[in-house]
């Protein structure tokens, strides 16, 4: 579904991604893990077409397609869903209007028709119900005063109402309490099945009991240092990542001299 | 050696002086000629003027506008009807290059107490009932223009809500301008609105462009609201794309009084309207609230000056602004908190939107407190769409163009939202979609 080759970005002209190599086949579920400022987010945003990030070598497909041939909407149209680190503010424009703009421009690019007010009036009300948010959230101005819990939550409804292809998470389990936690959780596992792919990034162990990755990737310096299963998430969370970053240091190092 | 331009407008004067509705009153002699050498005197504001210094009229003062001395024909009730706003059933009082046009209005059946006239009339058969009124809540220095609406002032509408008298349905001012081909036609509307203790109303005053000619508008409203009246007005400034179009809209509020101005400028070449309400009783409460849309090479100017004169007053104003292409506009909102005026709560916002980057904005919140005990707060904004928005609404699969009109039409609907008049609400947004979003329907933001 997804295969990123050598992928070099550079922001403001410093390097950031220095050789990304990661392929996601559909019905996975990848969780990266890394230090702060390794390059997560910033991978998120490559993928979903953010202004900002020169791609100097290397690159993605989607689906068969040279990803950086679409723009952030038509990726959006053809499933890529980033939830993000730190979701916007949008004063003046409901939630529920998002959602309806957004789930009728999906459609419409897929060749379905829109959805009849209320067709899509009792699909939102499943979905409110599945993230467990009070339906007055959908008339409040998108994220406007929404703590930073119930700005993820809104963002796993977005995703559970479009129901992407590859759900990318930017550290969506950060700032919730256990519970939120799990209807989090609750909210992207019933999206999972063999037609999609998942990317969850975090850093913290306790979200992988509850989203169970098939695959876990270390991101260091720009770099996928170590790639393994579910239990090198535990091992990190033991040990963490000094020697991870340390001996990805010493490489870079080594071949900066050769 | 005075400027040849001044001077015509002083000698037209003359020659036309005789011909003005109650020209045989004294009182209202004196209140013309007081308009006159007071523009006489001052002449045009220029750049020099601190209250015009972002605003220049100098191709207004080039050469003399000529008065309207006679409606003119043309315009018949089938240009008029694209101007009706769906929904709004009104006390409907139409005037056409500054006078006013019988056939085209339709007063309806007032209730007894409630008077809806144009002040030509009023000031030909019974003009003692103004003396004394007109001018009362204009500011004792006008401006130039203003003085010449004083000196020139032929016709608008007069009305008055007796004691306790309530107006169901709103009243609609219409002033519609065609000006002529010598693009050389002054109109200077008046009106005065009296609203007696314990009236309610709601008035719309529009001012309407047809076709493409060059003309100025130079009008006057006065509003003077009694005790416990409420009165909810809205302007909506339409003038054709090079018309000029210069407003005062001066406001008087007794105790307990409550008066909200809506005020809209999308026309004109260049806008300018002062509001100023004074809040000489107790307990009043006023709230501004303002949009202005600038196109193309537009210019509009808001004045705005609230003076709280009298302790547990309310003012509360929000004025918003979306310029695009090489539109420009003043914001000038000056809030006067006077020694005796404790208790006060005066609140006011200016935020602008800039489209593109040769659109401009001057905006200058100005709070001057003299009282101690007072909750005051002003700001001002000038911004561009936020392009981490428009980059989450394109995440989420809306295009670019899309989510540009979104976010400016959430920006302006902020202060449409206020607008309590439903037709007048569902009308800006039609403006807006047309206006700015090249045509782009939107539904339903709530
Ligand atoms: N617009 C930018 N300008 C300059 N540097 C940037 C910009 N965006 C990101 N960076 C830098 O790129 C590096 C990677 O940032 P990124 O946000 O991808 O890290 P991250 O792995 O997501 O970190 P965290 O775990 O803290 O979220 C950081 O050093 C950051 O400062
Ligand atoms: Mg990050």
């Amino acid at each position: 579904m997804l295969k990123i080759e050598n992928l070099h970005v550079d922001v403001d002209g410093t390097p950031i991604l220095k050789g990304i190599d990661l392929e996601v086949r559909a019905g996975e579920v990848h969780a990266i893990m890394g230090p702060n400022g390794s390059g997560k987010s910033t991978l998120a945003n490559v993928l979903t077409g953010r202004d900002g990030y020169e791609v100097t070598q290397g690159k993605i497909s989607y689906r068969d397609r040279d990803l950086f041939a679409l723009s952030t909407e038509e990726r959006a149209r053809e499933g890529i869903f980033l939830a993000f680190q730190y979701p916007v503010e949008i004063p003046g424009v409901s939630n529920l209007y998002l959602l309806k703009a957004a789930l009728n421009s999906k459609r419409k690019h897929l060749g379905l028709g829109e959805l009849s007010a209320v067709e899509f009036l009792k699909l939102i009300k499943e979905k409110v119900k599945l993230v467990q948010m009070k339906e007055e959230f959908l008339h409040r101005s998108v994220n406007q005063g929404f703590s930073g819990g119930e700005k993820k939550r809104n963002e796993i409804l977005q995703l559970a109402v479009l129901e992407p292809l590859l759900a990318i998470l930017d550290e969506t389990d950060s700032g919730l309490d256990i519970d939120a936690l799990k209807i989090v959780a609750h909210g992207v596992n019933s999206l999972r099945d063999a037609e999609r792919a998942i990317i969850v990034v975090t850093h913290y162990q306790r979200l992988l009991d509850y989203i169970v990755p098939d695959y876990v990737h270390v991101l260091a310096n720009g770099r996928v240092v170590k790639s393994g299963d579910k239990e090198l998430a535990l091992e990190l969370e033991k040990h963490g990542y000094t020697q991870l970053v340390q001996s990805s240091g010493e490489g870079a190092a080594r071949s900066a001299g050769a | 050696m005075t400027d040849p331009v001044r001077q015509s407008y002083v000698d037209s004067h003359r020659s036309v002086a005789q011909r003005l509705p109650g020209s045989a009153q004294p009182w209202l002699r004196r209140v013309r000629e007081a308009g006159l050498s007071r523009f006489n005197n001052v002449g045009f504001p220029t750049l020099r003027d601190e209250d015009w210094k972002y605003t220049d009229v100098r191709v207004i003062a080039k050469q003399p506008f000529l008065p309207v001395l006679d409606p003119g024909d043309g315009v018949d009730g089938e240009r008029l009807r694209p101007l009706s706003f769906a929904g709004l059933e009104s006390h409907r009082c139409v005037f056409v290059n500054g006078h006013y046009a019988p056939h085209l209005s339709a007063l309806g059946t007032l209730a007894d107490g409630i008077v809806v006239d144009n002040l030509a009339t009023v000031l030909n058969q019974q003009p003692r009932e103004l003396e004394g009124e007109l001018g009362r809540s204009a500011p004792g220095e006008l401006h130039g223009f203003a003085a010449l609406n004083t000196a020139y002032l032929m016709d608008g509408a007069y009305v008055r809500l007796g004691r306790n008298c309530e107006l169901e349905l709103p009243i609609e001012l219409i002033y519609v301008s065609t000006g002529t081909d010598d693009n050389r036609r002054v109109t200077y509307p008046r009106n005065l609105i009296i609203a007696e203790s314990g009236s309610r109303a709601v008035i719309v005053e529009r001012f309407v462009g047809l076709g493409q000619n060059r003309y100025l508008t130079s009008a006057i409203t006065e509003v003077i609201a009694g005790p416990s009246a409420h009165i909810d007005y809205y302007k909506l400034q339409e003038e054709s794309q090079r018309a000029y179009h210069v407003h005062g809209l001066y406001l008087e509020q007794a105790r307990d009084s409550a008066v909200t101005t809506n005020n809209i400028a999308l026309g004109a070449a260049i806008a300018r309207t002062d509001i100023q309400v004074s809040l000489a009783a107790p307990g009043t409460c006023s709230k501004l609230n303002g949009l202005y849309i600038g196109t193309g090479k537009q210019h509009i100017d808001n004045h705005t000056q609230v003076d709280h004169r009298s302790p547990h007053c309310i003012s509360d104003e929000f004025y918003k602004g979306v310029l695009d292409g090489r539109a420009r506009a003043v914001f000038h909102g000056r809030v006067v908190v006077h020694q005796d005026a404790q208790h006060t709560d005066a609140q006011q916002q200016n935020k602008n939107l800039l489209l593109s980057p040769n659109a401009e904005v001057d905006t200058k919140p100005q709070l001057e407190i003299y009282a101690d005990d007072v909750k005051c707060s002003h700001g001002a904004t000038v911004g561009q769409l936020d392009p981490d928005a428009i980059f989450y609404l394109r995440s989420r699969a809306l295009d670019e163009s899309t989510a540009r009109n979104l976010l400016t039409y959430a920006f302006a609907n902020d202060v449409i939202n206020r607008f309590a008049l439903d037709p007048i609400r569902r009308a800006m947004e039609g403006r807006l979609v047309s206006k700015l979003l090249h045509g782009q329907q939107l539904e339903d933001l709530a």
